[in-house]
This record gives structure tokens, C-alpha cells and sequence, in this order.
């Protein structure tokens, strides 16, 4: 019995050292892969830092990704650790080490697990509403809307299959190139005029559902960086989804307001032929034809801004 | 037991070509006809009708491309040379009428930013008025958009089946656009719905290669 116990304190005193060794492995593994994730591949992570949109994306992806090293490598390292140690050596045929419970342990698994999904729980959605929305469609009515008196408004028009882009303060036109001006923030109208498209300006960090008859409003903001960016369809929308891209730029203020004379002197034939601006275009469904898009349009709604 | 295992075994194969083969069917590519008096030069000559009057689909919308033999070819598959002016002809004889986008009555990607309507130069045509826009050619990665002009519909000579001929109503638009400068395959579609009977006029033939949809091969 004596004998016995004294194997039971000895296994203890093995179990707390060898516990030791896998939290030291553990936390210095750790305290290394979390500053390489935020210091060195963290600036590099999608979809950067154009808008303030991304850039929250981007701040969101180091957290998740810093959280996440913590558990993997203590699965990791854990298993590593058993595979290694306890593996039964050639020729021993006996029973393994009688496995006990361990309820501090357990308890701090519990309370870590806990905590973390607790907290990813609310950050994710303190990101989601907060500062900017993170780029996603609000809806006409976004719950948050930025502090800003003239936002610089774009009408995205999603077709089968293409966007166009509708200026209501460059006097209605409509143009198919998309170049935003930097440290500007900017509002999207995204609607559609046949099938649900979405509309997503993937290094703006902007993304948003085109559904006919629905405005869905976005905001971001311009950073100083300048460059260009990807718009994509996200939406199975048909035959030619695939190819329902193009690129925009984030050009200088002087760059993008010459740019943006130069369209409407260049689109002032076709312009006068549009109809009002309206937040939304809803298609007549008689079918073949077009038969829809102008001013009486029973579902549209003028706006001037 | 074994005849019966070959022949069944014959048959599922036999299914499955046909099936494969059908999926797997397109329509020809015609080449453009190298110009006989300007250099870097092709021309294309194309006719829509309001219903090609053959094939698998004979009512629905669709374009003819004319070889290099002057034969009518149903298909939307188009070879052009890199580095060439493509001087394309088309012959309009489907009815028109407004656009789901009125933007899309706009020319662009033409030598002069215009096209030649009947004899006139025009760089923007209004669908809401007169005969309206029967269809467009538009091809994003070549920044083309067409519109094209429609005929009336009532006219007592309305070609009602493709191939259509020239005593038949129709229009004749000319423009010349720029093959650019690397080789590469340009999808162009439609932007009108014109798939009558289909959800939004989006389905049919919008969304069949051959009717309203289609290539520009750009080839060495």
C-alpha cells in the first residue's frame, strides 16, 4: 500500500515536470509564431490596406489567425509530445499507465475554451457593426453610417453580366471604368437589374449584394495608398458569372476629378438619354425586349444628391 | 451471360459518347477575310435575325457570320489576327426597341468612336425612339459596344427566318474596331434580354455560345 502510494507520488511529480516541459515548448513556440503572425504576415494579409474597410478586415484576420496559433500548436505539440514519450517500447507487452483524471487541468481547458469563443463571439460582432460595417451591404438603411457630411456616392448597376456605374454628383453619368479618389469616403448604392449579383471590390474590402429593386447601401474609405483593385461578381448569376469582372483605380483627388470631367464631357451623348437617378431599377418581367429602366418605372424612386 | 455483360457494356458506352459528344458540340469559328486593299485589315461580315431557322433551336435569336467562301455560317465564333483593323459589317433584320440600360446605346472601342448606320455616322442611338436597338456587341475585354439599330417589325418584307437576304428589311451598320496587340479569346455578348420566353429575356439563346453569345479569337 505504502509502496504503492509512493509510485502514485512519484507519477505525479513525473506528470506536473513532463506538463512543465510541454507548456515551456508550447509558450515559446507560441510567443515566436504570434509575432511573426502579426509583425511580418500580418501587414501582408488579404485584402490589405486601400480602404479603411480593408484595413479593418485585415486587423481582423491578425486576430483570428494570433488566437488560433495558441490552440493549434497546443494540439499540435501535445500530440507530438505522446507520440514521442509514451509510445511503448519494443517488447514490452504490459498494460499502459492507469489514466487519471485531472480537474485543474480540465478546468483550465474549460475556462480557456470558454473565454475564447466568448470573446471571439462578441468581437466578431462589435466588427461587424461597428467603425465601417466591415464593407458589407447594409441594406438601404445600414445601422452605422459614417461621420461624414458629402460622402462621394457611386451607383453600382449589376447586369447580366456586367457592372456600370452611375455618378448622381457628376450629373447622372454612367460609365463602366470605376477610378475612386484616395482619402475620400465613399458610398455605394448597389442594386441590379435582373438577377441577385453581388458586387465585391475585393481590395477596398467592399462587398455587397446587387438585388433587383433593392438599394444596398456600402461605405468605406479611401487611404493615401493608390492602386488598382478587382471587382467581381460573387453571385452565381449565369452563363458568363466568371467573367463578370473588371478593375478600378484609387487614384490622386486632381487625377480623379480630371478623370471624372473627361467621362462626362466624353459620356454626354449617351447621359441625356438615362433616365433620372433612382435607387433602384426594377425590370419589368416581360421578358426578351428590355422594356424597363426608365423614369416611370412604378418601383424606382428619384434621389438627388 | 457474357454477350449480355459486352452488350450492355457496348450500350452505356455508346450513351455516354453520345451524351459527351453532344455537351461537348459547338458551333464553327469562321475566320475574318484578309482585306484585298488596306493593309492589317480583315473584314467581317454578320447578320442577325429574330429567328435563325435552323438547328436545334430555329426560333430563337441569333447571328450568321459569312465565311471566307461567302456562305452564311450560324455561329458567333470569330478568328481575327492580332495587330489588324476588323472591319465588320452587320446586317440587322430583327426588330428593336428601349434598353433594360439606356447606356448601352453608346459606341464604344470603334476607330472614331462611331459607327456607319445606313450611310450615316452615328456614336449614340436611342432605344427609346423610332425602330429602337435590336441587340449590342459588346466585348468587354476589347472595351467594344455596339449597339445595333432594329427594323420595324411590321414591315411587310420582315425576314421571319434566317438566313435573311438583302431584299428583306434590314439595316446595315459598319465600324472598324483594333485587334489589339496579344493574342487572347474576347468574350462578346448581348446586351438586351432577347431570350423570349425566358426568365428576365436572360436565358436561351443570351446564354448560348452560337446564338447571343460568343468569341473573337485573337490569333497570331
Amino acid at each position: 500500500m505504502a509502496a504503492s502510494q509512493q509510485a502514485l507520488a512519484e507519477r505525479k511529480q513525473d506528470d506536473r515536470r513532463r506538463g512543465w516541459q510541454i507548456f515551456a515548448v508550447w509558450f515559446v513556440l507560441v510567443v515566436i509564431t504570434d509575432y511573426l503572425v502579426w509583425f511580418v504576415w500580418g501587414p501582408h494579409m488579404p485584402p490589405g490596406t486601400m480602404t479603411n474597410t480593408a484595413a479593418a478586415q485585415q486587423f481582423d484576420f491578425k486576430v483570428l489567425t494570433a488566437m488560433v496559433v495558441p490552440v493549434l500548436f497546443m494540439v499540435w505539440i501535445y500530440g507530438g509530445y505522446v507520440l514521442i514519450n509514451f509510445r511503448a517500447k519494443p517488447g514490452d507487452r504490459g498494460d499502459g499507465v492507469v489514466i487519471t483524471g485531472n480537474r485543474k487541468v480540465q478546468g483550465i481547458w474549460y475556462v480557456a475554451s470558454t473565454v475564447m469563443v466568448l470573446f471571439l463571439a462578441w468581437f466578431g460582432t462589435f466588427e461587424l457593426i461597428s467603425n465601417n460595417g466591415i464593407g458589407t451591404g447594409g441594406g438601404p438603411s445600414p445601422i452605422w453610417k459614417p461621420n461624414v457630411k458629402s460622402p462621394l456616392v457611386i451607383q453600382v448597376i449589376a447586369q447580366q453580366w456586367r457592372f456600370t456605374y452611375r455618378w448622381p454628383q457628376f450629373g447622372g453619368m454612367e460609365t463602366t471604368s470605376l477610378d475612386l479618389p484616395a482619402n475620400t469616403t465613399v458610398k455605394f448604392d448597389v442594386t441590379s437589374l435582373d438577377v441577385i449579383h453581388d458586387f465585391w471590390a475585393y481590395q477596398l474590402g467592399v462587398k455587397a449584394d446587387a438585388n433587383p429593386g433593392v438599394n444596398n447601401v456600402a461605405y468605406t474609405t479611401t487611404t493615401s495608398q493608390l492602386g488598382r483593385f478587382t471587382v467581381r461578381c460573387d453571385e452565381l448569376c449565369g452563363i458568363w458569372h466568371g467573367a463578370m469582372y473588371n478593375y478600378g483605380h484609387v487614384v490622386s483627388r486632381s487625377a480623379f476629378y480630371s478623370w471624372a470631367h473627361q467621362m462626362q464631357v466624353q459620356n454626354a451623348g449617351v447621359t441625356k438619354l438615362l433616365p433620372p437617378f433612382s435607387l433602384t431599377y426594377t425590370p419589368s418581367y416581360s421578358g426578351a425586349g428590355g422594356g424597363y429602366y426608365p423614369s416611370y418605372d412604378p418601383n424606382g424612386s428619384t434621389q438627388t444628391y | 451471360m457474357g454477350i449480355v455483360l459486352v452488350s450492355a457494356a457496348v450500350a452505356v458506352g455508346l450513351i455516354l459518347f453520345g451524351i459527351f459528344g453532344y455537351l461537348r458540340t459547338y458551333p464553327p469559328t469562321v475566320s475574318a477575310v484578309a482585306s484585298s486593299t488596306q493593309p492589317n485589315t480583315v473584314n467581317l461580315t454578320m447578320q442577325v435575325d429574330g429567328a435563325v431557322g435552323t438547328g436545334p433551336h430555329p426560333n430563337w435569336v441569333g447571328w450568321y457570320i459569312k465565311n471566307g467562301a461567302g456562305k452564311w455560317v450560324r455561329t458567333t465564333l470569330v478568328q481575327i489576327p492580332e495587330r489588324s483593323y476588323v472591319h465588320v459589317t452587320v446586317l440587322e433584320y430583327d426588330s428593336g426597341g428601349p434598353l433594360r440600360n439606356e447606356y448601352w446605346g453608346k459606341v464604344s472601342g470603334t476607330v472614331g468612336g462611331s459607327v456607319n448606320l445606313n450611310g450615316k455616322n452615328v456614336s449614340v442611338l436611342n432605344g427609346s425612339s423610332g425602330n429602337g436597338i435590336a441587340h449590342t456587341i459588346v466585348a468587354p475585354g476589347l472595351n467594344l459596344a455596339i449597339p445595333v439599330w432594329g427594323v420595324n417589325g411590321n414591315a411587310s418584307n420582315f425576314c421571319q427566318a434566317g438566313p435573311c437576304s438583302p431584299a428583306q428589311a434590314h439595316n446595315v451598320e459598319t465600324f472598324t474596331f483594333y485587334s489589339g496587340t496579344s493574342t487572347h479569346s474576347y468574350r462578346w455578348q448581348c446586351f438586351i434580354p432577347c431570350g423570349v420566353g425566358y426568365l428576365n429575356g436572360n436565358g436561351g439563346p443570351m446564354s448560348a455560345t452560337g446564338y447571343m453569345a460568343g468569341f473573337f479569337k485573337v490569333v497570331a
